[in-house]
């Protein structure tokens, strides 16, 4: 991935302290992001992971640190940043196009009516919802209001798409085909994406890098694991794979011990702000057994 | 199906027991004084049979009739039918709620986006709210010099407070979700209050706009007995000075009809800008 250039985004000593209390939620977290990667980020409840995203986002400032993006600091909310609400966030007066059109109107302000709906009937497509432009958000399932919501921050073409558990409210089944659509429509448009997930198994299906964050208050971000799988892979054959249960290993031990031993261990080596390694478990481990 | 069957039964004769408490009430106390003199008995006038002034409901129906048959008489200044009575009291009540909706929504709209105005503007909010609308009345009438002007005046004051009260309300409690997707989407700040907030807020601001109207039907009448000369109720108070409390009572009867016509106006308004979550 290195290719000399400075990477697309670039987080560096990041901390966020809320009013009133006396540590910060975290501190020093950094990271890169190159196009066209799926980043997922993992960590236990309270170690600020929305707060980062709604960092990235715009919608939140940091105590401390920096965020720069395709060469520009994030300043502000912007339509080069797509985000997928945890709670989809509907706006439940619009009707399905009518939400999807609210962005798209924002970005091509002058389009007309026509190549407006043209447009939004894409993104309605290629999210299988063919069939419900006119419905209102309480009239579809829990699966297809998030479905819009993605729809929404795909039509925009933003340059990166932060995607807030997007799937954590649906059913396992309706999930699967979500994450099975989402991948598809990201290999087809080489979307950049950071996601934030609580499930182990969502991340190594979808994600390039996983980020490993510690617990908070100071929490940080550990490890990258780099997934070793190859990039074409689908939910029924991923868990054959050599590399699968060793990378699956690794992340459920961190969560389990590592995200706590670490926290509590930070003071040898929090005064770095460098980036936190990078680690290879589905390799590793293989080298390991030859 | 059956459970409305049962209730408009059960309306109907509630509607029953009281017209024929009403015909009870209403018949002769005493009728032509029988051991008296025929001549003094005329003299004093007690030769008709007597009732205590309350119409019979023949005579009610009598005046229903009269006044429905002809609404839009005009028989010089004390002698209007009901019908252009009404239009004049709709017709101030429309102006006074349109200007304090016109005032009240924009106001409403800044208190509820900025706590500090809040603050700012709500001793003043919560000292004038409780005035009695009339209590202003005598200052209308001392500026602004003109009776039919103050109780359009009244009756914007009176409409002003519930729509600024719940607009602000509802701007101020817009799901923070829906303004983030705005902020992420760059939706202008016009943008923002004109398609995300004001729909957002619009089911709690026609709460407040069906209050005001409901107050306003309320005042009016009475602000219109204190001015005179026109509206529902100056034809109230008139038809008691003519002591005809038929005509009274069908003004009851038109205020209280004319007052629901309204409300179910503004609950299907209401109805119309609602949205299920």
């Amino acid at each position: 991935m290195s290719t000399g250039l400075p990477p697309f985004l670039q987080v560096r000593g990041l901390a966020k302290r809320f009013d009133g209390a006396p540590k910060p939620v975290f501190a020093n977290v950094a990271f890169t992001l190159e196009r066209g990667e799926f980043v997922c980020v993992i960590g236990h409840s309270g170690c600020g992971k929305t707060t980062i995203l709604n960092i990235l986002a715009g919608l939140d400032t940091a105590t401390l640190g920096e965020v720069t993006m395709d060469g520009r600091e994030v300043a502000g909310p912007s339509l080069d940043r797509g985000v997928v609400f945890q709670g989809h966030a509907l706006m439940p007066w619009l009707s399905v196009r009518g939400n999807i059109a609210f962005g798209v109107r924002s970005r091509w302000p002058d389009w007309n009516r026509e190549r407006i709906a043209a447009h939004c009937q894409k993104y309605i497509d290629l999210v299988h919802l063919t069939g419900n432009e006119t419905k209102k958000p309480s009239e579809l399932s829990g699966g297809m209001k998030q479905r819009v919501g993605i729809a929404r921050a795909f039509a925009i073409e933003p340059k990166m798409l932060l995607l807030d558990e997007p799937f954590g409210a649906l059913d396992a089944l309706t999930r699967g085909a979500i994450q099975d659509e989402l991948t598809r429509i990201c290999a087809e448009t080489h979307q950049t994406v950071f996601m934030i997930t609580h499930d182990v198994d969502e991340a190594i299906l979808l994600a390039d890098k996983i980020l490993l964050m510690t617990n908070g208050p100071e929490a940080r971000i550990a490890e990258v694991v780099v997934n070793t799988l190859p990039r074409e892979r689908t939910r029924h054959d991923i868990h054959h794979h050599p590399h699968y249960y060793r990378i699956r290993n690794h992340l459920v031990d961190f969560l389990v011990h590592r995200s706590k031993l670490l926290q509590e261990g930070r003071a040898e080596d929090a005064a770095n702000e460098d980036l936190p390694s990078v680690v290879r478990p589905g390799e590793t481990a293989l080298k390991q057994v030859r | 199906m059956r459970e409305r069957a049962k209730s408009w039964v059960l309306s109907l004769l509630l509607l029953a027991v009281l017209l024929f408490s009403w015909h009870l009430a209403s018949l002769p106390k005493s009728g032509p004084a029988t051991g008296m003199d025929p001549e003094y008995a005329k003299m004093m006038g007690l030769d008709k049979p007597k009732s205590d002034g309350l119409p019979t409901l023949s005579q009610m129906g009598a005046t229903v009739r009269k006044q429905l048959s002809n609404p839009f008489y005009d028989a010089g200044s004390n002698d209007k039918g009901i019908g252009i009575q009404l239009a004049y009291s709709l017709g101030r009540v429309g102006l006074g709620f349109f200007l304090a909706a016109l005032v009240a929504i924009p106001l409403g709209f800044v208190i509820g986006l900025s706590p500090v105005v809040h603050r700012a503007l709500n001793p003043f909010i919560q000292v004038l709210k409780p005035i009695s609308p009339l209590a202003w009345m005598p200052l209308a009438l001392y500026t602004i010099k003109d009776s039919a002007t103050s109780s359009i005046f009244v009756i914007f004051i009176c409409s002003v407070w519930p729509m600024l009260i719940n607009t602000a309300h509802g701007v101020s409690s817009v799901r923070r979700e829906w303004l983030n997707v705005a902020r992420t989407l760059e939706a202008g700040t016009m943008r923002t209050c004109f398609e995300v907030i004001l729909p957002a807020a619009a089911p709690v601001i026609l709460t407040g706009a069906r209050i005001s109207m409901g107050i306003a039907w309320l005042v009016i009448v009475a602000a219109e007995m204190l001015v005179g000369n026109l509206g529902v109720g100056y034809f109230v108070w008139n038809e008691w000075n003519n002591l005809s409390l038929a005509n009274v009572i069908f003004a009851i009867l038109v205020i209280g009809v004319v007052g629901m016509i309204l409300d179910l106006l503004f609950g299907a308004l209401q109805r119309a800008v609602t949205f299920v979550e």
